[in-house]
């Protein structure tokens, strides 16, 4: 049997995409499977976890219960968009510094919350960043080592607000 | 011998390019390291652990390919081994490539489990490379016609003592050719004092692409012509299939197939939301009996199911101690089951076509799941093979084997390669469950202030149930033949710290295996020691109490070993511990204002491990109930430090999750299925509610071998922040989770 799917256009870290999807799927799928984005992680499909942030127009927005369709227009950005292991964002950078991982599934949504956390609160208090980030679970305990990248990001200047390159 | 693996098979190399994986370079080709015989056992497809060419490879690059059996689980791992290979063989860290857990490529060094890839993994990668480091200063000895002791080996190369013109690269020597030797364990080690690489905070080789997007979990496979499947699952293993519409999911876009063997009911795909929503539309009908208790009953039933029980430890008369004692504690400790709840539900990609099977898993064991999967499948367990793909962080024995059954069967059917990827609800619903345990204890303290009788009665299921040769230990297994088997009772887990390692004079330690229960459990970090040491690191507080003694001064009385009281003295001075020797006045029920408190307990990591030593300080609100952890202090020695950022890692992991497992973790079932199915149904700690501080003190003995530290600091702060709670309130928390509810409750008993 064939898929009944339509052709919408996406844009994704500064790049128009033409995706085959029904409407209602998932972005975070397409993200995966079409544009082979490997940042973004499926965590629940329920908006709980965080796993699969990414940011529509510079807002931290769960992929995962986000429908394709709802992006055309808008601005995507995933953690592929913020740099990469050559040319890291100051968050990327910071976290490699603190070593703020351990199995690392859930970083992807610890970078983008916070890249989004510090585009709007350039210097956030600590409370402001466990509030911010308390919508995001990590199960292997990285949390102090989170808290200090970003503040140690926040403490080093941000760049603009989804911080691409350029 | 058996038959020459097709080359498909022979061959390995992930490209992640663009996040998309291709396979088919030949890293090191099997033959140039002699892995070609074998008798036709599964255990004999792995190379053998004797042959020095198993280990390690040398390219003409000057490169070295390890070969290890032990895996990366998110723990850093892959890091420290690498560091103790760069520093015996001194082979620039960087120059090493890792190959790592794969049935055919690796050497078997067993599941990468129990703390143990360190102290067993590292002592065998030491071994080898010592090994190599040998055959190469020989080899340049001979080409360069100079005595050994008078070579020297630096960053890959041997040249000679005051004439660097003369000097051989690693690559001259031997690149891509063949050691041909045993590992005779007789080649010199370096001296802890030489090493250089080994105890440096060397950082994670895989962060990098971790934080970038750019590193391949096994989630993040893409095979060429690669679909997606998903399980219907019943409420439990045993439920039978009433009625099933396959049209209702078959006739939905993108749907291959709908596969039903036995009560497994899956789903195949073309695309990842198309299987889900097939999953989603399948008509099934189930009937399945209720077999659970009610959660009230829990451990009423662990008692009547338990008919046998095992003495683990014994001294003295404990019966005539009880007798006489003046103020004999008696008091019951119970513990939830609890999840892995890996942040990442399991996943894994499996390609079944003709004769073969390829499996690519998250497991900790890719060597053991073999016979299961070849079990499975029906085929030859030669004609299968596992490929370790890292995944979220396991914590012990998740559903990653069971996904992989899923993704084989289901690749079986379609003959095409299929990834199954787990929903959220089916990992919380059907991963192998951390034991609920049970315990009473009866204790005194005697006119001399110490110690004079201990008791100890733990219920437990069994703490280990890995998958074997009968296929019906996966989930898949299970719900084609519509049973799981009993299997064998693990009683090694239950008992992990169960005997605590005070010297007491009267004591008995006894086990009540619980043979079988209707919900799986299998090893969860740190096994049984997490649960025994809050049992017994409370009770002991609750006999310093009792005897109205400092709680640190009783344990010290009880303990011999200088690097026990090295720990729980660091430990002390860093949280400035204030000795103080009796139970505090109990807190107003009413008052908001928190009460703060300090608990310590200390735990030797299975008796034999790594030493730990913790200080929790907790506010708590006695008009609500809550609990915050508001600082943690930790000493830990666990011998020779490899990678201390590495271990500081472990350790605040360990914390974080331990204190999230104490405060907010049970499992909630009904009497048919688990019911608390996503992260609102099983909460987990947040950023919230963290600590303000992790504070540790690492205890380096480079004259001490290296112990495991993936699990040991979990197993004290249950009780130390149950020892807080009793510091800051005066009221004894006995049951995990400390929800407000039973703090509450435990205010007004």
């Amino acid at each position: 049997m064939h898929q009944t799917s339509t052709t919408l256009r996406i844009r994704v870290n500064g790049t128009d995409h033409d995706v085959a999807a029904e409407p209602d799927t998932p972005l975070l799928y397409v993200l995966r499977s079409e544009l082979s984005l490997n940042g973004p992680k499926f965590g629940c499909g329920l908006g709980q976890c965080g796993s699969c942030t990414v940011h529509v127009d510079g807002a931290p927005r769960r992929s995962c219960v986000t429908a394709v369709s709802s992006v055309a227009g808008k601005e995507v950005v995933t953690l592929e968009g913020l740099g990469t292991p050559e040319r890291p964002h100051p968050l990327q950078q910071a976290f490699i510094d603190e070593q703020a991982a351990q199995c690392g599934y859930c970083i992807n949504g610890m970078i983008m919350r916070a890249a989004a956390l510090l585009a709007r609160t350039p210097r956030p208090s600590r409370d402001e960043i466990l509030s911010a980030m308390d919508a995001n679970l990590c199960r292997c305990g990285t949390h102090m080592r989170i808290v200090r990248a970003i503040e140690r990001a926040a403490a080093g200047g941000m760049p603009s607000p989804t911080g691409r390159e350029g | 011998m058996r038959a020459a693996i097709p080359s498909s098979l022979s061959r390995r190399e992930f490209l992640a390019d663009a996040g998309i994986l291709a396979i088919g370079f030949t890293l090191i080709p099997r033959s140039v390291r002699g892995l070609s015989s074998g008798s036709g056992e599964s255990e004999a497809l792995a190379p053998s652990a004797d042959a020095l060419d198993s280990w390690l490879v040398v390219g003409r690059d000057d490169r070295v390919t390890v070969y290890a059996g032990k895996v990366e689980l998110g723990t850093g791992v892959s890091t420290a081994l690498r560091q103790i290979v760069a520093e015996e063989l001194d082979v620039p860290f960087e120059r090493i490539t890792w190959v790592q857990g794969d049935s055919q490529l690796t050497v078997d060094q067993g599941r990468t489990v129990g703390s143990g890839s360190i102290k067993r993994g590292g002592g065998q990668l030491r071994r080898a490379a010592a090994e190599a480091r040998q055959a190469l200063l020989e080899m340049a000895a001979s080409k360069l016609n100079v005595p050994a002791n008078q070579l020297e080996l630096t960053d890959g190369a041997i040249s000679v003592t005051g004439d660097a013109s003369r000097r051989l690269t690693f690559g001259a020597l031997i690149g891509g050719g063949r050691f041909e030797r045993t590992i005779s364990g007789r080649a010199p080690v370096k001296a802890p004092s030489e090493y250089k690489v080994v105890g440096r905070p060397v950082p994670r080789v895989e962060i990098p692409a971790k934080m970038t997007g750019k590193h391949v979990y096994v989630h993040d496979l893409r095979l060429p012509g690669m679909v997606h499947g998903r399980v219907v699952r019943p409420p439990r293993v045993g439920a039978t299939l009433e009625s099933l519409d396959e049209q209702s999911g078959a006739r939905l876009p993108g749907v291959i197939r709908v596969v039903r063997k036995g009560t497994f009911v899956g789903v195949v795909a073309e695309r990842e939301e198309q299987a889900v929503r097939a999953a989603k539309a399948l008509t099934v009908k189930w009937n399945a009996t209720p077999v659970l208790p009610d959660a009230a009953d829990l451990y009423t039933r662990f008692k009547s199911l338990a008919k046998t029980e095992r003495v683990v430890g014994e001294a003295g008369d404990v019966n005539a101690a009880l007798r006489s004692a003046t103020r004999p504690v008696r008091a019951t400790y119970r513990w939830p089951f609890q999840l892995h709840a890996s942040i990442g539900p399991s996943c894994a990609v499996a390609d079944v076509r003709g004769e073969n099977a390829t499996v690519y898993s998250a497991t900790q064991g890719a060597h053991q799941l073999v016979a299961p999967i070849a079990a499975l499948l029906g085929m030859p367990a030669e004609k299968v093979r596992v490929i370790f793909t890292e995944g979220s962080g396991c914590y012990g024995h998740n559903g990653a084997d069971d996904v992989a059954g899923d993704a084989a069967l289901l690749s079986q059917a379609v003959g095409r390669p299929v990834r199954v990827q787990w929903s959220r609800e089916d990992e919380h619903a059907w991963e192998p469950e951390g034991p609920a345990m049970l315990f009473e204890m009866a204790g005194a303290v005697g006119a001399d202030g110490k110690i004079s009788a201990w008791t100890y009665d733990a219920w437990t299921p069994t703490h280990g149930a890995r998958p074997t040769r009968d296929p019906a230990t996966l989930v898949p297994g299970a719900l084609v033949v519509g049973s799981a088997p009993a299997g064998e009772f693990f009683s090694g887990g239950g008992e992990r710290n169960a005997r605590t390692t005070y010297v007491l004079p009267n004591e008995r330690v006894t086990s009540h295996p619980v043979p079988s229960f209707p919900i799986r459990t299998s090893s969860l970090r740190g096994l049984g020691s997490p649960q025994n040491s809050f049992a017994n690191e409370s009770f002991i507080d609750e006999l310093a109490a009792a005897a109205r003694l400092d709680p640190v001064e009783l344990r010290r009385r009880h303990l011999t070993d200088p690097r026990a009281l090295a720990v729980i003295d660091a430990a002390v001075k860093r949280a400035g511990w204030i000795a103080r020797s009796s139970p505090p006045p109990r807190a107003a029920l009413a008052s908001s204002e928190a009460r703060r408190g300090r608990g310590f307990a200390y735990v030797q990591y299975d008796r034999t491990e790594a030493y730990v030593a913790a200080v929790a300080d907790v506010d708590v609100r006695p008009d609500t109930g809550t609990v915050r952890v508001r600082r943690v202090c930790v000493a830990h020695d666990c011998g020779l430090i490899v990678n201390p950022d590495g271990l500081r890692n472990q350790i605040e992991g360990n914390v974080i999750q331990a204190i999230s497992r104490t405060l907010k973790e049970a499992v909630r079932f009904d009497a048919t299925r688990v019911t608390g199915v996503d992260w609102n149904g099983y909460p987990i700690l947040r950023f919230s509610e963290i600590p303000e501080a992790i504070d540790i003190e690492l205890i380096d003995r480079p004259d001490q071998p290296s112990v495991g530290a993936g699990e040991a600091a979990t197993s004290p702060i249950p009780a130390a922040i149950a020892n807080a709670i009793f510091d800051a309130t005066g009221a004894r928390v006995r049951q995990v989770p400390f929800t407000p509810d039973r703090v509450r409750a435990a205010l007004r008993a």
